[in-house]
């Protein structure tokens, strides 16, 4: 039953006077669905994007190792990825759904395949930049390959390989709101309900703020990490 | 680790790469006895930089044999060869997230040296290179070009190795650093007496540094491999002779210090301490319009030379 000069709120008709009338930020309605909506809601994005980060940063890992030592490879990794990024999403999970079906693992496919490019450029340029006249003066010293690799390359690759994973967790992170097109978790969740009540304002701003909320604190504490690990860089 | 110093022994040492005419180095004999220093030195083609890293393999020989105390480079592990050689390069590569302590440290580390005993030997070779010793906790960018190669000096004795290899270590320098570095180096070598192979173009830098000097020329063939006094008096052929300069009599004046002459009895003029080169002090009788010169030893004229003097 629709009433007169409002919007219809079927889950939360019963509230207070700014939900019935929609207005534009409801405190009463973010304090009363916290707990049953927003929190559990949050954690499965974290979830969502943690688990496509890792897995992305593992991959993306791998590769690099075979393109740094082997360039010839580098090239059709390079193409592979960034093919994989400019699929649209929404047309991914059409071509995957058939073959992994409306679950987890096909939102984490690609999610995890939106990560992949980011991550292995900064990887493979961090790895490149490292000076030429470093790695000859690890090798004069006996640096064995794998010494010169782990003590000298890998750590001076840090800062783009942690710029490379901002920039990734952060895109995750925002990428990840499309996830209920397939399953209903995360942050998203929350966006389409509110879409599919005639645009509830709260909870499309509590949620999209929660999404911005978490990148940028992801983003500062990747930022804390990355000055803890690589002091020289300010030095 | 290794100790005391070492022979190096070039023997026939060849380079060829695939498809290049010509080999970079042609059959290089040359024996660098135990403590000496030997410069390599030439124009930009000469192999110098080519024959000093066919010695740690970081360039391998096509035929022909360069031997450490008498053992093949060869015949050695690579890695162990290279710990027990030191290596110094112009862009000084020192490791831009370790310390000043850790990047000396390097070789000691790969020894399985303990922590403790890094730090002790990394005071003692900031102080030997001088630098002081609280630039240990220090990151390379926060050094000047000069500093840094002092610390890549170190970095390099840190194994106590027989052989140093430096390769341009100071071209990159500016003038004023680049001598105060190479009379430092100069006295720092009288204490560790290490066998060293120094790669220059600077044929000044290679009469000041050089027990012996090899010049090559473009191809890798060797010209003249004898001591600077030689090869300044005695150029082997036309092309010694040019690559040494038209001034080399001049330069074969930097070979000796008033300390060598005989001096007049004391006199007035522009004051000159004894040890200064023989050269730099015609520069001061000319630059003076003086025809003698006061010789002092610390705040006391010993002596004079006159301007004759210093040109027989």
């Amino acid at each position: 039953m629709i009433v007169a000069g409002g919007p219809v709120i079927p889950n939360f008709g019963t509230g207070s006077s700014c939900e019935v009338n929609n207005g534009w930020f409801c405190t009463d309605w973010v304090r009363q669905h916290w707990g049953d909506t927003l929190q559990p809601a949050l954690f499965q994005h974290i979830e969502l994007a943690a688990i496509a980060i890792g897995i992305g940063f593992v991959i993306a890992f791998a590769l690099a190792l075979v393109g740094f030592r082997f360039r010839l490879v580098d090239p059709p990794i390079g193409i592979v990825s960034d093919f994989l990024y400019t699929i649209p999403s929404l047309a991914l999970f059409q071509i995957l759904v058939p073959f992994t079906g409306i679950s987890l693992l096909t939102v984490e496919i690609a999610l995890v395949s939106y990560t992949l490019l980011i991550l292995y450029r900064n990887m493979i340029e961090g790895l490149r930049a490292v000076p030429e006249e470093v790695v000859d003066a690890a090798r004069g010293s006996g640096f064995t390959r794998a010494q010169t690799f782990r003590r000298v390359e890998l750590p001076l690759a840090l800062p783009a390989i942690l710029t490379g994973l901002r920039v990734a967790t952060v895109s995750t992170i925002s990428i990840a709101t499309i996830a209920p097109f397939v399953i209903a978790k995360g942050l998203g969740q929350p966006i389409y309900a509110a879409l599919s009540q005639d645009i509830f304002k709260t909870e499309i701003f509590t949620a999209g703020g929660m999404v911005i909320a978490l990148a940028l604190v992801a983003d500062g504490l990747l930022v804390l990490l990355q000055r803890s690990l690589t002091p020289w860089v300010r030095a | 680790m290794p100790g005391q110093a070492a022979e190096l022994v070039f023997d026939e040492a060849t380079k060829r790469y695939e498809g290049r005419d010509g080999a970079a180095v042609e059959r290089l004999s040359l024996t660098v006895a135990a403590g000496e220093i030997c410069v390599l030195v030439g124009p930009s083609g000469g192999g110098k930089t080519t024959a000093l890293r066919l010695v740690n393999r970081l360039i391998e020989l096509t035929s022909g044999d360069i031997r450490i105390d008498g053992t093949s480079v060869r015949e050695q592990n690579l890695v162990q060869l290279r710990r027990g050689i030191g290596y110094v390069i112009q862009q000084v590569g020192l490791f831009p997230h370790m310390t000043i302590e850790a990047n000396i440290g390097t070789v000691p580390r790969l020894y399985g040296r303990p922590r403790s005993w890094i730090h002790t030997r990394s005071q003692e070779l900031l102080d030997l290179v001088g630098l002081d010793q609280s630039y240990a906790t220090r990151y390379p960018a926060q050094l000047s070009g000069g500093e840094r190669q002092r610390v890549g000096l170190a970095r390099a004795l840190a194994g106590n190795p027989p052989l140093m290899l430096m390769d341009e270590p100071f071209g990159a320098i500016d003038p004023i650093v680049r001598a105060r570095l190479q009379d430092e180096f100069l006295r720092l070598q009288k204490e560790v007496r290490k066998t060293v192979v120094f790669v220059t173009h600077d044929i000044d830098e290679a009469i000041k540094i050089g027990d012996r000097i090899a010049i090559l020329r473009t191809g890798g063939h060797l010209a003249q491999f004898d001591t600077p006094r030689a090869i300044l008096e005695k150029p082997a052929d036309d092309f010694v002779a040019a690559f040494v300069g038209r001034d080399r009599a001049l330069k074969a004046l930097a070979l000796h210090t008033l300390a060598e002459l005989e001096l007049g009895p004391p006199a007035d003029g522009p004051r000159i301490p004894r040890t200064s080169t023989v050269r730099d002090a015609l520069a001061l009788a000319i630059e003076k319009h003086a025809q003698v010169l006061a010789v002092t030893d610390g705040d006391a004229v010993v002596g004079s030379v006159t301007r004759d003097a210093l040109l027989s």
